[in-house]
């Protein structure tokens, strides 16, 4: 074969103008690449990518500074203690003790919700997805329900659950008429808020595990099941981890949902014992921050700045956690985490 | 020594079949189509500079005019071959003629494949693959892939992986710890894992991982082992580690192995199949397809390897 083809004639080297040729570099140097060699357009671009990283870095910091020199000229410790009181006296409205537990509870509810319903969405469409037009369309809804903005998830929600076969999740009126407001109904809607970013979590991590680590398995006499079960879901742990940190701190950060469908109120419903609470009415520091902010009805700023501080460290917390998890997960599995890029 | 005008011939089909869908002709020679199995001939008198092993066992699997089809296309046509107790077959052939496809039917792992079809009968011990429930087949034909490709987790997981049965309950470290270790010593990992059963699988070497992968196969008891390309990814160190494996697994198995590699084939394969283009066409002990082919196809492919 290689015989009947023509004889090639070797081309002359590429030369382009500006480029240096050839040869050894004029000064004793360590041979780095140096940026002076490179085309003026690359110089610019690679300088605005500096600049923009820049930018961004500072407006974080700003943004945490701000809110950390405000927040910890007002926070003290019985603040975070003490339950809220209707007053418009700064000194005797009391802290956000009932805040806080509204966040933590409304963020356990909506990721205990949307964790199990994502990953298992997940699984489906990535290991079975057929039929494929049904992959397509559940795709296309969570692609739905994350591009909806919370407002009017809420409104959704809210008429969703007056409806009278929900009138368990909150409490009903003497007429019958169900409320629909309570921690179980903005919990249930949070959940959406959250569950998008489960699923793509999840789904581009099983993504990410190559074929031949299933065959693997199904070449040992494994079922899909027993596949899922034992070596994708365990591979995968570290990116639902992450994305249900990112989905808590979307939920912690939301304010939407909290005023439409939680009350925003300013206590928890203290009767009825713990399923009372999850029946009852509330708020959350979103709320307690906006309530208390000069556009809000209590216009204390100063507890505004704390709780809104306070607020802060939980988002940033959440976020430090979806890394130190990504890290370990990696690290657990014997995975480069230089692989994972950086987040 | 090869020179370079045999490289040449050797490579060529290679490059032909990657280079697209015309057909290739080397040097026009017609192979004889069905059957496709060239009848076995009396022993060559090289063989007996083989190293000993005991009389090949007895067939275990047959294949019988097997066809595999990928939408339109033919990627093992009409093959027909014997699988022996005790003894290694290798494959052999240029790229993309169909080794991988032909290994992955015997355990049905095309299955996986949405658009591919089967022909022809698979038998195991005389039972058609079809009707053995798919899971248990596989752990009697169980099958090391190309790349190694250990599970995200420790050595000692990946191992009891293959022991643990699905769905039941799963019997406790301490139940399973002699089977893991004895399927490590067999598959000659244990020494070098030993102090850290509860290591990364991912953190081993590649070698390592490699024989962590036979080690799993092994556990899963198979009674038909498979090996696609198994040391492609490797140092020739931990491929002769492998290479002695294999020699030394074959006496209570039966063993395919596909290699790029004639030495390989030569060196393990008791008997070795040439595949072209989906063909089967040749198959006859190793020495004798090596020193004395008989289709000139076969002789391009393996032609200055040994002489
Ligand atoms: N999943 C698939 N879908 C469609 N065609 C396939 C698929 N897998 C393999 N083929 C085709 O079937 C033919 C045989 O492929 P196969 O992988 O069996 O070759 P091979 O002999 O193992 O090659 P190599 O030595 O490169 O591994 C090739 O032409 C390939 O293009
Ligand atoms: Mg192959």
């Amino acid at each position: 074969m290689a015989t009947s083809m023509p004889p090639r004639t070797p081309l002359p080297p590429l030369r382009v103008p500006g480029q240096p040729t050839g040869g050894p570099p004029p000064k004793k140097r360590r041979a780095n690449e140096s940026i002076s060699t490179w085309r003026l357009t690359d110089r610019i671009g690679y300088f605005l990518m500096w600049a923009a990283g820049l930018l961004v870095v500072a407006i974080g910091l700003g943004i945490v500074g701000f809110m950390a020199i405000k927040g910890l000229q007002y926070l003290r410790p019985v603040l975070l203690t003490s339950h809220p009181q209707a007053d418009l006296d700064q000194s005797k409205s009391g802290g956000f003790f009932d805040p806080l537990v509204g966040t933590v509870l409304l963020t356990v509810i909506g990721i205990a919700i949307a964790t199990p319903i994502a990953v298992a969405t997940a699984v489906w469409i990535v290991e079975y997805g057929r039929p494929t037009w049904l992959a397509r369309v559940i795709d296309s809804g969570i692609e739905i329900i994350a591009g909806t903005p919370d407002i009017v998830l809420a409104l959704f929600g809210l008429v969703l659950f007056q409806q009278g076969i929900f009138g368990w999740m909150s409490f009903r009126a003497e007429d019958g008429a169900v409320f629909g407001r309570s921690f179980l109904t903005a919990g249930a809607m949070m959940s959406l808020i959250a569950l998008p970013m489960v699923f793509a979590a999840t789904r581009e991590g099983l993504q990410a595990v190559p074929a031949h680590v299933r065959e693997a398995s199904y070449g040992l006499g494994k079922t899909r099941a027993a596949t899922i079960r034992r070596v994708l879901l365990p591979s995968v742990k570290s990116n639902i981890s992450t994305g249900a940190a990112l989905g808590m701190g979307r939920i912690a950060g939301d304010t939407a949902i909290v005023v439409v469908l939680l009350g925003a109120s300013l206590r928890l419903d203290p009767e009825g014992g713990i399923f009372g609470i999850l029946q009852g009415t509330g708020g959350t520091l979103t709320s307690y921050v906006y309530n208390n902010s000069p556009a809000g009805e209590g216009n204390a700023a100063q507890k505004a700045y704390a709780a809104a501080f306070v607020l802060l460290l939980i988002v940033i917390g959440l976020n430090f956690a979806v890394d130190a998890i990504a890290r370990r997960g990696a690290r657990a599995n014997g995975i480069e985490t230089s692989r994972l890029g950086g987040s | 020594m090869i020179t370079n005008d045999e490289r040449e011939r050797r490579m060529d089909p290679e490059q032909q079949s990657s280079s697209g869908a015309v057909p290739p002709p080397i040097r026009r020679i017609r192979v004889d189509t069905s059957p496709t199995v060239a009848p076995s001939r009396p022993t060559h008198a090289a063989e007996t500079l083989r190293p000993t092993r005991g009389a090949a066992g007895p067939e275990r699997m047959t294949i019988d005019g097997l066809s595999v089809f990928y939408g339109p296309k033919e990627a093992v046509k009409q093959v027909s071959l014997p699988i022996r107790q005790g003894e290694v077959l290798a494959l052999i052939g240029p790229s993309g003629c169909g080794k991988t496809t032909l290994l992955r039917t015997l355990n049905r792992l095309t299955e996986l494949t949405a658009s591919a079809r089967r022909e022809g009968q698979i038998t195991l011990d005389g039972t058609d693959i079809d009707d053995i429930e798919v899971t248990a087949l596989r752990r009697r034909v169980s099958m090391v892939f190309q790349q190694p490709n250990p599970f995200p987790m420790s050595v000692f997981d990946n191992v009891a992986y293959a022991l643990r049965e699905q769905g039941s309950k799963r019997p406790s470290r301490k139940v399973l710890e002699p089977y893991v270790v004895d399927a490590l010593q067999r598959a000659g990992l244990y020494d070098e894992v030993a102090h850290d059963l509860s290591h990364p699988a991912l953190r081993l070497s590649g070698g390592q991982q490699q024989r962590l992968c036979i080690a799993r196969a092994l556990a899963a008891g198979p009674e038909v082992l498979l090996m696609d390309e198994p040391c492609s990814a490797l140092d020739p160190k931990s491929t002769a580690v492998i290479e002695d494996l294999i020699l030394e697994l074959r006496e209570s198995l039966a063993i395919v192995i596909v290699t790029h590699n004639l030495q390989q084939a030569h060196r393990v394969g008791d008997h070795v199949a040439f595949m072209y283009l989906g063909d089967l066409v040749e198959y006859a002990p190793g020495d004798e397809l090596f020193t004395n082919p008989r289709a000139e196809r076969t002789r391009d492919y393996v032609g200055g390897v040994f002489g």
